[in-house]
């Protein structure tokens, strides 16, 4: 109870109750844009997090990585996106697979689902921000329900950066952060997904003339698939 | 019972019944000076009223006796209502009767009442008004409940006055789930109470409006109730509002003639800043399509939820 807690765990329950709301409010975003600010606010306060969690618990590698936070997930990562936005003229996602209010509704379910499957680990946890952990398997699935409603490739990117947060904040508040040399893998990783990613995207666009993911569902091109008819058709 | 605590009870009812159109003036006034129009008069609702108690009634001919007998339904439960928020006190002998469920109830019960009523004379608009207010209340109604139901579990009681009394006596803390919910709550306050994203209080003969088609029919001093009525609605929530996220002020334990005595100047103080806010909000949004008002409250419903959730997940 907030009666007995420091204050300083309470801005990271604050922290962590915002990083959810965010979540909910990508899963509610159609605009591309606007997109991308969410994931770079949810970045910002990660970084908040873990500045806040490395002042608590006096570990060192949790400064560290929160200057990588800040350097890659608010800084960096946004602005290389922005740029592929402006460059391949995606603003607007289509229509999401399910309506506004209806996804919000799956969501509700999904963080109820996350927090019920958190609760084993939490009661293994010693660290203070065990409670947490509940909230960041929320937002990584959460990020999972925003990459399957939705069809562009590039709103799927910036679900699947947000599941990354997602996980780095389930690491922090299950163990204080992942060993330096994991979390610095996992920073490349990232990177070099999201550079890779933004040269797919400019193939994808190449060949069909749009980034709706949809079109990748068919394997040959141009005419409609049934292998088994055609195995009939030769008898 | 102490006479005091009876005292109290007068007090609040009688401030409710009082202040009510002022409100209403001051956010009119608020607004009008946002958009730099010149203001109407803060006294304008009270001359409105005025007014309309002096006039003769004219009743359509197809009316039922549901249609003269609403009005006084309508403003008895708000009356009820005021009587059971504690805005000044929370030793109120009124509350007793009632906790929050049941205020939800009551509410409730003066907008089937207001529906019913529109419906009555059979005239497309009132329909629709009823229609379309039966469709905000089912949205606004689950998340006005959920909102209720965080500050119990935090307080561990459904009663308003305990809920109060608990929540201003806590020391102080970051409770997310209750900013949440207040987020919630404005949303609901917004769309219950006909304001700008989902109707708009000004306007009259309108395809779009909700609250004033019902009241369409309605002249003189059934009209005079039913505005009276929806002015203490607004209060009404306000002080929900305030007993429910700004308990600070209400004279909580036993009620001393000092705290009573203090209490009033900063529930003045609470409503002035809330109708200055609730202006704010009016002037820098814009109306939703109808069609847009279920995501609008679902959004409140979300957060709501959401502060239900943190809370027992969080403990905060």
């Amino acid at each position: 109870m907030p009666a007995t807690t420091p204050f300083d765990l309470q801005l990271l329950n604050l922290c962590a109750a915002l990083l959810l709301l965010l979540s909910f409010a990508m899963l509610a975003q159609r605009r591309v844009v606007n997109l991308v600010n969410l994931l770079a606010t949810q970045g910002a306060l990660l970084f908040v997090a873990t500045l806040l969690l490395a002042w608590r618990t006096g570990e060192r590698h949790l400064y560290l990585s929160a200057a990588l936070t800040l350097a890659l997930k608010v800084v960096f990562l946004p602005w290389l996106l922005r740029r592929l936005i402006r460059r391949l003229q995606v603003y607007w996602d289509t229509e999401p697979l399910l309506n506004i209010s209806g996804t919000m509704l799956v969501g509700l379910l999904v963080v109820v689902f996350a927090f019920g499957l958190a609760q084993p680990i939490a009661a293994l946890a010693s660290t203070a921000t065990r409670n947490a952990i509940g909230i960041a398997v929320a937002v990584i699935l959460l990020s999972f329900v925003t990459m399957i409603t939705r069809r562009k490739a590039m709103s799927q990117v910036v679900g699947f950066l947000s599941m990354e947060n997602g996980l780095f904040f389930g690491a922090m508040s299950a163990t204080y952060g992942m060993p330096m040399i994991v979390e610095l893998g996992v920073a490349l990783d990232v990177l070099v997904a999201v550079l890779v990613l933004g040269i797919f995207f400019f193939q994808i666009r190449e060949q069909f003339d749009s980034l709706d993911l949809h079109h990748l569902e068919s394997l040959k091109e141009s005419q409609p698939l049934a292998p088994t008819r055609s195995l009939e058709e030769k008898r | 019972m102490k006479a005091i605590e009876l005292l109290t009870q007068a007090l609040e009812l009688i401030a409710a019944l009082a202040a009510a159109p002022l409100f209403l003036g001051w956010v009119n006034q608020c607004r009008a000076w946002l958009q730099n129009r010149r203001a109407p008069s803060i006294w304008l609702p009270y001359r409105g009223i005025r007014k309309l108690f002096h006039k003769d009634a004219v009743i359509a001919t197809s009316a039922s006796p549901l249609f003269r007998v609403a009005p006084y339904i309508v403003f008895g439960a708000m009356v009820v209502a005021a009587g059971i928020i504690p805005s000044m006190g929370t030793r109120l002998p009124f509350t007793d009767a009632a906790d929050a469920i049941a205020l939800v109830g009551l509410l409730a019960t003066a907008r089937v009442f207001l529906a019913l009523a529109a419906m009555d004379i059979g005239t497309a608009f009132g329909t629709l008004g009823a229609r379309r207010e039966m469709m905000v209340g089912f949205l606004a109604e689950p998340a006005l409940l959920m909102v209720i139901f965080v500050a119990s579990i935090i307080s561990a009681t459904t009663a308003l006055p305990a809920i109060t009394e608990n929540l201003a006596t806590q020391t102080l803390g970051l409770y997310p789930s209750l900013a949440f919910t207040a987020i919630a709550f404005t949303l609901v306050l917004l769309a219950e109470n006909a304001r700008i994203p989902i109707d708009n209080p000004a306007t009259h003969l309108e395809l779009t409006m909700i609250h004033e088609a019902m009241v369409l029919e309605y002249s003189a001093r059934h009209l005079a109730l039913m505005e009276w009525a929806s002015a203490l609605k607004l209060f009404n929530y306000a002080c929900i509002g305030f007993a429910l996220f700004i308990p600070w002020g209400v004279s909580t334990g036993e009620t001393t003639p000092l705290g009573l005595l203090a209490s009033i100047p900063l529930l003045a103080a609470k409503l002035l800043v809330a109708g200055a806010g609730l202006a704010l909000i009016e002037t820098i949004s814009a109306k939703l399509r109808v069609f847009r008002a279920p995501e609008f409250l679902a959004v409140a419903f979300l957060l709501a939820v959401l502060g239900l959730l943190v809370h027992l997940l969080l403990g905060a």
